[in-house]
This record gives C-alpha cells, sequence and structure tokens, in this order.
C-alpha cells in the first residue's frame, strides 16, 4: 500500500480525480498504459479531460449487465475448452528435463481442490544479489535438493562378518557440499544403537568406511536378516535437502537469470532457505500456498494454474472466467472443489444438492432436520417450474396496463 | 390469462412424516397383498384397491370420483406388525443412541457446552456428534451405558447384543424433545422415533401403474412387487406372533419384514443382496426412481421433455442468412405458433383457420393452415379438413388459433452436446421442401455441427415474452462474438475463405459477363470497371468486388495469415511479392490477402472489427453477403486438391531419402554410444532417457528435413497448399505428411516399445533402439507405408481414438460439476458478483467489470484507439516522436507538476473532496 502511492505520480492522481468527477473508476491496467502514453504527448487540459471523458464512456459500453449469469458462462467457457483438450500430457513445463502434468488432467486437478498435485513442481527464483551467479545458485539447490545416502555412499554388507559397511565418496560428499560427519551424524541416527555398534572402518579422512556390526551380546535369531533390514533402511536416509525435494534443475532464463525448477515441493521449508526470493518462488501445489501463504495466495495460483494449463494447450479463455472460478473456490477463506464435497454440497438448497449427486441421503437428512429450501437458487426453481431467479426471470417490474375504458 | 402476475412457491419445508400423519393421509387400510381377483378386478384392501385411484379409463376413484386424468391418486397404509428401522436413518438413529442415556433419554456427555454450541437448524452444517465411549455413565440418572455399535445395514448391538428395532424406538421416544434441539435436530418437523417404521404409506396407484401386456397378462410394477413382499411377511409375522409362535420363527420373520422394507426403500443398501425379479433383474425401487442420470431429479425434475420441438438430419444451405434455418413442410405443419385472436385479427384468423391443416400450395409455395382451435372455455378442436369452414366461423375473439409454422417465425435452434450458450440459438424460420433442416455453413463452428448424419433440434416459442427474450438476446449475429475470449466465434469456414483467397490474392481480373454474375447473387449494383484490357474490355477486379461487402467508412491494417516474414516490419514493400499485407481504407481493400485471419472464426479481424463497430446486424450482412460472394467465387474458379497434388519430382524424392537415411544412420550412432555406454547423460536423466530425447530430436529434425524438401515441392499455386496457407482447411504438417514422410509414432507420448518381449514386433532382433525398429514412419502417406510402418501407425492411432472417448466422459462430467458450482454466481445491480444465497463472490465482476464478450480480446478499452479518436490528426504527429507539434516537445514530469497543481488548486475550491487514495490499493492488474 505504501509502495503504491509512493509511485503514483502527478499524472496518475489527475488522471484518476478527472475520472472520479466522470463517475468512473480506471481499471489499473488502463491507468498505467495511459499515463505511459500520455507521456510521449504535449496536451492541453481540454484534451485530457476529452480523453478520460471518451474512456469513461467505452468502459460504460463494455460493463457487464446485471443479473448476467456470470457464473454460467464462465463454467461454460472453462469447460467447453476440455472437449478440445489433450489428455495424459506429460509436457514439459520450462524444463526440458522435467515432466509435469498437463492438459485436461491437470484442469480437473485444480477444480477438485487436490490436497498435492499428480506431480508437485516448484519454481524457485533467488535474490538479486546471487541469480546471475551459477556456482552459488548451484549451493542454493543442492540445499534444497534432498540428498539419500546412496547418493554419496556405498553401502554394502558383509555377511560374513555380519557387518554393514558404508563408505562416503570423497568427491560426491564435496559435490554436495557434506561431510564425512554429516554421513556419521546421518547413520546413527537412523541405526538402533541397541543392538547395533558404530565403528569407523578402513580408509582415511573424508572416505573413511563406517562400519556397523551387531552389538556383542545381543542375541539374534538370524542375524544377517537384521542387518541386511538395516542396510536396506539405510538407503531411504536423508542426509541433507529438503523432504520431498527429489531433484533441483538450474536453468538460465532470459536476462541471465538461474532459476532454480524442482520435482517434488515443499513450500513453507524452500522459503526459509537463505537466498531464495520469497517474493516470486512458487510451488504448482495450491493447497502448499493455501497453507503457507493463504487463501489470497492460493487463489492467484488457482488462477495463474489454470490459465497457464489452458493456454499451454492454445486456447484461449478470458481470464476474468478463470478468476471467477478461484473467487468461487476460495470465496469462504478455505479452498473448497468445485463437486460435491466443495462447493455443491455446500449449497443452501436441499433440491439443488439431492439434483447434483447422493440424492437419498440429502433429502434424508433435509426430512429429520426439518430443512427449508427457499428456492432461490436456479436448479431449484427449475424442478418446482419456475422461473429462476437470475438473468431476465430476475426482473420484476410488470408492465401494468391502464384501467380498462377507453383505450388510453 | 392473467396480466402478468403469477403466484410463486416461496418455499419447502422437509419433514417427517409421522405414523399418525401416515394414517390419516390414507384413504385405505391395505391387508391383502393379492392385487386383482379372477375378473381382473382390484380387490378390496388389496394394493391395488380403487380408494387408491385409478389407472383405467371409463372408472372412477373411490376416493374422489375423479377420472384418469382427474384423480392424482391416493395413498394407502400398511400396519406393520412390528417396527423396523428406516436403513437410510440407520446411521443418525446410532449416532441418537450413542448421544442419550438408554434409561432416561437425556443427552450425555457435556451437556452445557453442547447446548450452547447448537447449531442453527437447517443450516447443513455437521451437527455435534458424542463420542460415547468416552461417556460411561448418564449424569441424570447414573445408568451404566455401554457401547452401541450398528451391523450394517439396519442392526443395532448393545455390548454385542441386539437391540430389537421395538427397544430402539423406545428409547428414541425417551429423548425429551429440548435435547432433541442440541442434537441438531427439530422436534417440530419429525421425532426421531419416527425413523422407525410402525406403518408404511402405500403410494398411488399412478405412481407404480401396471401394466398390460399384449397376452392379456398383467405386468406389475417394481414397487407393487416390493409391497406384495412386506404385506405377505408382515401377515405371517403377525399370524405367528399372536399365535405365541417360537422366539426363534417370530425373530426370523422380523427380519425378513426389515428385508423386505429395508429394500423397499433403497434397493441398493450396501451389506445386503438386492431383491430381484423373477427375471434375475434387480428391482427399482424408491431410492432408485430418484437417483441418478436416469432418476426422478435428473431425468425428469431438471430437465423434461417437451412438445413444440422437432428433430430431423441437418444439411447445408449457403444462400441461406446466418440467422435463418431451414425447415421442412412436414416439419412446419406439424409445429403450431398459438395465435390469441382479438378483435384487430379476428379476420385474418378465421382465414387462416378456414384452410384447415393442408391447405393446398399458392403457386408452388407454402401456406400455413392450423392444427388447433382452443375456444375461450378452453375445448381444443382438432381442425380436419371437413370441419375447417365450421370451426372457422366459430373463431371469436378470446379464442387462441394454433397456426402452422410459416417464414418469419423465431424458433430456437440446437445441437447437442449443449456445451456452451451459442448450442442453443434463435433463428428465423425459412419453411423448405425436401426432409432437412438447413442453415449456412458459418453456423456450424459454434453448433460444432457438420452433415455426415447430424440431426438437430427445434423448438417453436409459444409465448410472447419468449419470442421477445429470443430475439433480443439469442438470435445468431447477436452470438458472433463469444463470451470465451472477446473475439469472433462465428466466421467463414472452409470453401469461404479459399475462396476469398482465390478472390483476392494477387487481384484476379473479372470479366463483364463474371462479374455481373457474382454481383448479383450478392444483390449488390455494378460498380464502375477498375479498368480496361488490352483489348479494351472492361473488368472488375477481385478485390474491387470483395470491398463491395465492407463497411464504406472501415480502415484496417494487418497481417494476412499467409504472411510468412518475421520481421514486424509494417513496410508493405516488404509484403508485397506475396501480397499479403492487408490493407483497407475506407472501406476499399488495397493490399493484402483476405483468408482466414481475416474473416476466418477465432480471430477474423476484419470481422471482429466490424461487430464490435458497425454492430451485429451488420456484421450478419457481412457474413451472409460474404459467404454468397464467396460460394459463387469459387465456382468460377473451382478448385479441387487430390493425391497428385502432392506430387514430388523424382530429385527431391532422391533427396528425401537421403536425408531419412541420414537421420536414421544418426540414431543408429547414438544407440551404438548408448549400447558402449559412451552417451554424455543429461542432468536429471537416466542414459535410456537421454538416448530417448536425443533420438527423438534427431528424428523430429529428419521428418522435418525432409518435409521441407517437399515443401519446397509445392507452390503457391498448388491448391492443396491454398488450402493449408490461407487457413482454410489442413495444415503444411499434414501436406508433408503426405508428399515427404510421416514421421515418428507415438504411444503415452514416447517412441513405441509395446508388444513382445523387448521389441515391437517379431520382425525385430530384441533390444533394437533404432529408428524403424521403434515406430518411425520413413514412408510418406503417398507413397504408402510398409507393413510394420502401417502397424505403427494403427498403433498410434488406436491411442488417439482411446483418448477421445475417455475425454469427452471425463469433461463432460468436469462441466457437469462447474456448472452445478456456478451456476448461482451473478452480477447484482450494485455490480457486485453474488450467488443466489447473497454471498459475495466478487466486488467487481472480473476486477474490473467488464464483460469479457464486449471487451477486445479481454480488454476493456485498447488506450492507443481512444488517443486516435480523441486527438485525431495530432495522434499520428505526435506519434512520430521527436518533431512535436507546433514547436512543443512532449511533456516532460515538471510541467505536469505545474500543470495538475494548477488544476488541483482550482478544484479544491470548486469541491472541497476529501483526498481519497483510491486506484492503488488495486494490485492485481489485468495484464494488457
Amino acid at each position: 500500500m505504501p509502495e503504491a502511492s509512493k509511485g503514483k505520480s502527478v499524472l496518475t492522481n489527475r488522471l484518476v480525480e478527472l475520472a472520479k468527477k466522470e463517475g468512473f473508476e480506471f481499471p489499473p491496467a488502463i491507468l498505467v498504459r495511459l499515463e505511459e502514453r500520455l507521456k510521449s504527448f504535449r496536451l492541453t487540459e481540454p484534451e485530457i479531460r476529452a480523453i478520460v471523458k471518451e474512456i469513461g464512456a467505452r468502459l460504460a459500453r463494455v460493463r457487464v449487465d446485471p443479473h448476467e449469469s456470470v457464473g454460467i458462462i464462465a463454467a461454460q467457457s472453462i469447460g467447453e475448452p476440455g472437449t478440445q483438450m489433450t489428455l495424459r500430457t506429460f509436457h514439459y513445463a520450462g524444463v526440458a528435463e522435467m515432466n509435469v502434468t498437463l492438459g485436461l488432467p491437470r484442469l480437473i486437478e485444480i477444480v477438485d481442490a487436490r490436497r498435492s498435485p499428480s506431480t508437485p513442481t516448484m519454481t524457485v527464483y533467488l535474490e538479486d544479489r546471487i541469480r546471475q551467479d551459477r556456482k552459488r545458485v548451484q549451493e542454493v539447490a543442492l540445499k534444497i535438493e534432498v540428498t539419500n545416502l546412496p547418493d554419496v555412499a556405498t553401502i554394502g554388507s558383509v555377511v560374513e562378518k555380519l557387518k554393514v559397511v558404508v563408505s562416503p565418496k570423497p568427491e560426491l560428499l564435496e559435490a554436495r557440499g557434506i561431510t564425512r560427519d554429516d554421513v556419521l551424524r546421518a547413520v546413527t541416527e537412523n541405526v538402533s544403537i541397541k543392538t547395533f555398534e558404530i565403528v569407523a572402518g578402513a580408509g582415511s579422512g573424508e572416505g573413511r568406511a563406517i562400519d556397523i556390526q551387531l552389538k556383542s551380546g545381543v542375541e539374534e535369531e538370524t542375524p544377517f536378516k537384521r542387518l541386511l533390514e538395516m542396510a536396506e533402511d539405510l538407503k531411504t536416509v536423508g542426509i541433507g535437502g529438503i523432504t520431498g525435494i527429489k531433484r533441483a534443475l538450474i536453468r538460465k532464463e532470459e536476462g541471465g537469470e538461474y532459476v532454480i525448477y524442482t520435482e517434488g515441493s515443499n513450500l513453507e521449508e524452500v522459503l526459509h532457505i537463505d537466498g531464495v526470493d520469497v517474493t516470486r518462488s512458487t510451488s504448482n501445489s495450491i493447497f502448499e500456498i493455501y497453507k503457507v501463504l493463504g487463501v489470497e495466495a492460493a487463489r492467484t495460483a488457482i488462477i495463474n494454474e489454470a490459465n497457464r494449463t489452458l493456454s499451454e494447450q492454445g486456447l484461449t479463455v478470458d481470464l476474468r472466467h478463470i478468476m471467477l472460478v478461484a473467487d468461487v473456490m476460495t470465496s469462504d477463506g478455505e479452498i473448497s472443489a468445485i463437486g460435491r464435497h466443495g462447493i455443491s454440497g455446500k449449497k443452501t438448497s436441499v433440491l439443488a444438492r439431492a439434483a447434483f449427486e447422493i440424492t437419498a441421503a440429502h433429502l434424508l437428512r433435509a426430512a429429520i432436520i426439518g430443512e427449508v429450501d427457499e428456492l432461490k437458487g436456479v436448479a431449484e426453481n427449475i424442478i418446482v417450474g419456475q422461473p429462476i431467479t437470475i438473468g431476465t426471470g430476475a426482473v420484476k417490474a410488470i408492465y401494468q396496463p391502464p384501467a380498462s375504458g377507453g383505450g388510453a | 390469462m392473467v396480466s402478468g402476475l403469477s403466484k410463486r412457491i416461496k418455499h419447502l419445508q422437509f419433514a417427517l412424516l409421522s405414523p399418525d400423519e401416515i394414517r390419516k393421509m390414507s384413504a385405505v387400510k391395505i391387508i391383502t397383498a393379492d392385487t386383482y381377483d379372477d375378473d381382473g378386478y382390484p380387490i378390496e384392501m388389496g394394493l391395488m384397491d380403487m380408494h387408491l385411484g385409478v389407472i383405467e379409463p371409463n372408472l372412477r376413484c373411490r376416493t374422489c370420483g375423479g377420472r384418469v386424468n382427474e384423480c392424482p391418486g391416493h395413498f394407502g397404509v400398511i400396519e406393520l406388525a412390528m417396527p423396523v428401522i428406516h436403513a437410510g436413518y440407520a446411521k443418525e438413529i446410532k449416532r441418537l443412541l450413542q448421544a442419550t442415556c438408554r434409561a432416561c433419554g437425556r443427552l450425555i456427555g457435556d451437556t452445557i457446552s453442547q447446548r450452547s454450541t447448537a447449531p442453527a437448524l437447517g443450516d447443513g452444517v455437521s451437527v455435534p456428534t458424542v463420542k460415547s465411549q468416552e461417556v460411561r455413565r448418564c449424569p441424570f440418572c447414573h445408568e451404566v451405558q455401554p457401547r452401541i455399535t450398528l451391523d450394517k445395514p439396519t442392526t443395532f448391538r448393545e455390548n454385542g447384543h441386539k437391540i430389537t428395532p421395538k427397544e430402539v424406538r423406545a428409547r428414541l421416544e425417551r429423548i425429551p424433545d429440548q435435547d432433541l434441539v442440541s442434537l441438531g435436530l427439530n422436534p417440530g418437523y419429525g421425532r426421531p422415533e419416527w425413523m422407525v417404521l410402525t406403518v408404511l404409506p402405500v403410494p398411488p396407484i399412478s405412481v407404480r401403474p401396471s401394466i398390460t401386456l399384449d397376452s392379456g397378462e398383467r405386468s406389475e410394477d417394481d414397487l407393487t412387487h416390493k409391497l406384495v413382499d412386506v404385506l405377505r411377511i408382515n401377515q405371517r409375522l403377525r399370524e405367528n406372533r399372536d399365535l405365541g409362535a417360537p422366539q426363534l420363527v417370530v425373530e426370523d420373520l422380523w427380519e425378513l419384514l426389515q428385508y423386505h422394507v429395508t429394500t423397499y426403500i433403497d434397493n441398493q443398501t450396501s451389506g445386503i443382496p438386492p431383491a430381484r425379479h423373477r427375471s434375475g433383474r434387480p428391482l427399482k425401487t424408491l431410492v432408485q426412481r430418484l437417483k441418478g442420470k436416469d432418476g426422478r431429479f435428473r431425468s425428469n425434475l431438471s430437465g423434461k421433455r417437451v412438445n413444440f420441438s422437432a428433430r430431423t438430419v441437418i444439411s447445408p444451405d449457403p444462400l441461406l442468412s446466418i440467422n435463418e434455418v431451414g425447415v421442412p413442410w412436414e416439419v412446419a405443419r406439424a409445429l403450431t405458433v398459438p395465435l390469441v385472436v382479438t378483435p384487430a385479427n379476428l379476420e385474418a384468423a378465421k382465414e387462416l383457420a378456414k384452410r384447415g391443416p393442408s391447405p393446398p400450395p399458392d403457386n408452388g409455395r407454402y401456406l400455413p393452415g392450423v392444427n388447433y382451435v382452443i375456444r375461450e372455455d378452453g375445448l381444443r378442436i382438432k381442425v380436419m379438413e371437413k370441419n375447417a369452414s365450421s370451426v372457422a366461423d366459430m373463431v371469436a375473439p378470446g379464442c387462441t388459433v394454433e397456426r402452422q409454422l410459416m417464414d418469419g417465425d423465431i424458433v430456437l435452434f440446437n445441437r447437442q452436446p449443449s456445451l456452451h450458450r451459442m448450442s442453443m440459438m434463435a433463428h428465423f424460420v425459412r419453411v423448405l421442401p425436401f426432409k432437412t433442416f438447413r442453415f449456412n455453413l458459418c453456423d456450424c463452428t459454434p453448433y460444432n455441427a457438420d452433415f455426415d448424419g447430424d440431426e438437430m433440434n427445434l423448438h417453436v416459442l409459444q409465448s410472447q415474452e419468449a419470442r421477445a427474450e429470443a430475439k433480443v438476446l439469442m438470435q445468431v449475429q447477436e452470438h458472433i462474438l463469444s463470451p470465451r475470449y472477446g473475439g469472433p466465434i462465428i466466421g467463414m469456414i472452409h470453401d469461404h475463405i479459399s475462396a476469398a483467397f482465390l478472390l483476392t490474392y494477387k487481384n484476379p481480373k473479372f470479366n463483364r459477363a463474371e462479374a455481373s454474375f457474382l454481383l448479383s447473387k450478392v444483390r449488390i449494383p455494378m460498380p464502375p470497371p477498375a479498368g480496361k484490357g488490352k483489348n479494351g474490355e472492361p473488368y472488375w477486379t477481385g478485390k474491387q468486388l470483395f470491398s463491395l461487402t465492407l463497411p464504406s467508412d472501415l480502415n484496417i491494417e494487418f497481417r494476412s495469415n499467409i504472411c510468412a516474414h518475421k520481421s514486424k516490419d509494417k513496410d508493405p514493400k516488404l509484403h508485397e511479392a506475396d501480397d499479403c499485407y492487408v490493407i483497407v481504407e475506407n472501406g476499399v481493400l488495397k493490399t493484402g490477402t483476405i483468408d482466414a485471419k481475416a474473416i476466418g472464426q477465432g480471430k477474423g479481424v476484419i470481422l471482429d472489427s466490424i461487430t464490435r463497430t458497425y454492430g451485429p446486424a451488420r456484421a450478419r450482412d457481412f457474413l451472409d453477403t460474404m459467404s454468397r460472394l464467396a460460394i459463387t467465387s469459387i465456382g468460377i474458379f473451382g478448385l479441387s486438391t487430390g493425391i497428385d497434388d502432392e506430387d514430388v519430382s523424382e530429385v527431391a524424392l532422391k533427396e528425401i531419402d537421403k536425408s531419412l537415411a541420414q537421420a536414421r544412420k544418426e540414431v543408429d550412432a547414438l544407440v551404438e554410444k548408448y549400447n558402449k555406454g559412451e552417451l554424455e547423460q543429461m542432468p536429471g536423466r537416466s542414459l535410456a532417457e537421454t538416448l530417448e530425447v536425443s533420438v527423438r530430436k534427431v528424428l523430429g529434425a529428419g521428418r522435418d528435413t525432409a518435409g521441407d524438401i517437399a515443401g519446397l515441392q509445392l507452390g503457391m499455386d498448388n491448391p492443396a497448399v491454398i488450402l493449408a496457407k490461407s487457413g482454410a482447411r489442413g495444415s503444411m504438417l499434414n501436406l508433408t505428411q503426405m508428399a515427404g514422410a510421416v514421421g515418428q509414432q507415438s504411444v503415452r507420448g514416447e517412441r513405441l516399445l509395446r508388444g513382445y518381449y523387448a521389441r515391437t514386433l517379431p520382425h525385430f532382433p530384441r533390444g533394437d533402439l533404432s529408428a524403424s525398429a521403434r515406430g518411425f514412419v520413413s514412408s510418406s502417406y503417398k507413397k504408402g507405408l510398409s507393413p510394420t510402418e502401417y502397424f505403427f501407425h494403427s498403433m498410434g492411432g488406436r491411442e488417439a481414438l482411446v483418448d477421445t472417448a475417455v475425454r469427452t466422459s471425463r469433461s463432460g462430467y468436469m462441466q457437469r460439476r462447474l456448472i452445478n458450482a456456478m451456476e448461482d454466481v451473478h452480477v447484482e445491480d450494485d455490480g457486485t458478483v453474488r450467488n443466489t444465497a447473497g454471498t459475495i463472490i466478487q466486488y467487481s465482476y472480473g476486477e474490473d467489470g467488464v464483460d469479457p464478450t464486449r471487451s477486445i480480446q479481454g480488454h476493456a478499452l485498447v488506450v492507443d484507439d481512444v488517443l486516435k479518436s480523441v486527438l485525431g490528426k495530432r495522434y499520428h504527429t505526435a506519434e512520430a516522436r521527436g518533431e512535436g507539434i507546433q514547436g512543443t516537445t512532449p511533456m516532460d514530469e515538471g510541467e505536469l507538476d505545474l500543470l495538475a497543481e494548477a488544476q488541483t488548486e482550482d478544484e479544491a475550491e470548486e469541491e472541497p473532496s476529501e483526498e481519497e487514495p483510491s486506484g492503488g490499493d488495486e494490485n492485481m492488474d489485468l495484464e494488457e
């Protein structure tokens, strides 16, 4: 807010004021564009007035009609191109190396308000100071990407000696910025100390192996089985990075900026990483955005994701329709799905709910609660055979012909 | 008719029926399980008792005395020998049993806090559930509360011991009214014990009519069957109980009764086998009647069958206007429009009625007749040849004459699936010979229709309001601009576009005969010739003729679809050779070719501009004349394409083969590298994936080179190329696939790999990763595919087929959900967007209140257009920056400041308005 008023120029204020006198308000985009164009003109006061007046007149001409059923139009505008979308597109999004669900399945996913998308990904932007520096971006990427034990060490078992040998690879450790101590710590934390003991093994320095053997005195029926199970468990032990992020790729974008694309998503933790641009980094998991940044952000995320999915298929759908869907989904402060578990299940009208899905349950419930259907919506009124309450059905004015007697 | 005032149902109240109420509303007590006696007469107190209403003509209802159409039917009642649980309420009953004391019926648990948080009734929120496990004793009577479990569907247990429905009912009866409120129930509309049935209402016969088969055998409705079962068991249960039969027998019968009542209500209750008909088909009982797509709600209440409608095959007619529809005579004779007779039209109405139902054609022209006359008292008289004149004499003011459809009537025209509002538009009728509905080809796009056997529906409007509404809102021209993206959805297609191309590309000349023939079809007077040929013959040019369809003050500039120049340079010289930069000046096409970009659906720049500037009516005229002109002119030019249009020279063929061979070799090299493990891995990819990516890249490039070589052979004189480049049909890719190579086939976006172990077909060695073994088709469609290639091609084709089938159902369901979720959302008088419950969804529609249909490709307005229109000539001088006008330079901020300050002071005196920081808080800009 303070930023906005600070950035406002005198011309903007003047235009806004003139518009106010004409009785309208500039859509922000128009105002910006107008100001930009006007700067290259030398105009007289009457001319500016005339321009503002003309804009006002044009805006009035393109205004929506009251009672227009914009919801149905939006639903049709998004639903109809669905028939033209491809199914099962596993197209790359931005990065050739990564697959992301797009097309109809993705659109359905968004509308369903799924907890997690089938292919969660993140786009991580970096702070100004490091975004041009590949090396430092790499460092951030390594911090984000999950590193499992097998990524930096080999896990071998020596059955005859009843031990498991974890041998760290110094060059891999180096590349990931991890030390042997980290590995040791991870192993110690994930191995039951009751039954195993950890000792230093062959080799030296960073590459020195870590031997895990059964503690003496521990009685086991099948000691080798225990050992192998433990070795198997070690393979999934995470050493560094953020859980859920399987891969992080760096890509140079226009303007020489490096951006990290990830497979898997964990917005909350990624935002805490030093160097990450908190304002621009985003995830394709709408629910995560909702949890971390709130509904408003989730609304924007729905708009962006739906719009991207549609335009990726070469389908043009007016942003207003997508915005309306996003607003319907988020208007009560949380994300509700389009469907019986969300919006349609929350409708006030019994008949409308019964007509959609799970008919009998809604009717039975209505009876014992003693529910009242106010017959305000569209579906209910169609069911009882009355004109609907929106569109031309909203108009209540009735022409009263003059009282009879001499056709006046 | 009452003058516009109609009664409205204000609200519906849902409630439970009490046993008393059921008894009170029933006309007869049903005790016999039999239906009809040997003479086929309904048995008294049987399921077909005539007190329940009648379904046969000539019989009168014993209750109300009405005939079939007058009597709506009456309920009966079955007194159940023992109470049974209503299966639909089993869960609810369990909740209540758990939440209340088994002895005193009071609410247990933290009663005080529960009462204060009791939800408002009927607001749909979940009611508090009480975890009875935590509570051991009743706070009022200190009775120990055992755990209650529910054995689906209807058996309750307490510590494993069965509780009989009778006991359940007794416990529910004990719950006091004031505790019910806390449990979310409204005692005013239903006591919980009513969820345990003691009497069963029997629906009227009209709800479950029996049908008489041809053999004279009666076939009863499923509900009747089920009720017979209930009655039989009920009877046996009563007898056994009264005779003091063993407990076990009574219990078994009781359970059987429970089963029958449960399936009578819902035959798909989980946990019990559905009751079946003799033939093995599951019975359709009460819930099944309501549920699902074919249930009462979706099939009969949300959508209804209607009269005054027709359906037949569609076919094209380029000579009709886009807002007309050709209706066959036969259809027109069957559909009627009600005509209310007044003193003013009395004579005309009499004249009409006199014609009868099938007046002879007047000079071969169709004349509308009259099918029915409705007298003032409501009696409907069928007009026939014989009684026509006598009925006509009877016609008086107040009568309604049902007149047959005629030219100029407005009707609704629809094609399923109705995915958007353009699927149902209003057309004006043209009654035509032959038996199909016909319309202008431009209307194919919004309906998504073609003529390979499609059928469409037509509805005749029956009231003045409906006709007025249709005329204003639903006519075809009102839908030229799509609300989806603010551009034209109705436009020229296929032949119209290729014709417009031929007409304007390189500006062909026409002699007097041709030009006058063309213009005669569009009824435009001949303009003076464009010039004279060498032999002194006057000629007219294609661009000149095209221009005649444009508004005379249209000005527009853009690049054609055929334009291949990448530069955004507006310099016409660059485009001159290709004639692809369109300039229209004062309604005259100066340069450029008209193609899909100008008049096609979707983009249609000229069409868009005409619709916006001159209104839908002018746009309709443009489409009408333009489509006629196009069809006529393509008849003069002639345009046909065949497989020889993809002929390529021998040399080129060799080149194509060479480039494809090269690509295959490269792939082999890659595969070898991969096998040797020398392939450099891509970041984040496995080695195999890396190979696939690079192979696909190589083969893609190979196909493209082959295509390019073939493409060079296909010039703008090639009809197929004309079709593709003008945007009429097909693409250059299609052509190169015919002439060059078809390219890689894929399933699930990958090269083919399924089939046999480690190979696609037994023609290849195991593990063969080469191009041809994994679905690369090197042949062209023209050359023909090799057997393996053919097989691969079929694999790809099958996937596409399956995809379409799956997609339609998935997107259909998504759209149904979207519609259902958003149907109530509308703009209010104050500009806010709300649903019908009054919840505000948006404060201003789309954040700027702009209707996308009226927007310019989504923008409220184009700033430069405004500046141009306000500033006129000054705009252009100022646009060429640096020079300035009259010695002035572009404004700088300083000057502006002065200007603004001066102004603000002036204003401040006029109206001391408080400075409101508006505009700044809207950071949700629409991208311009």
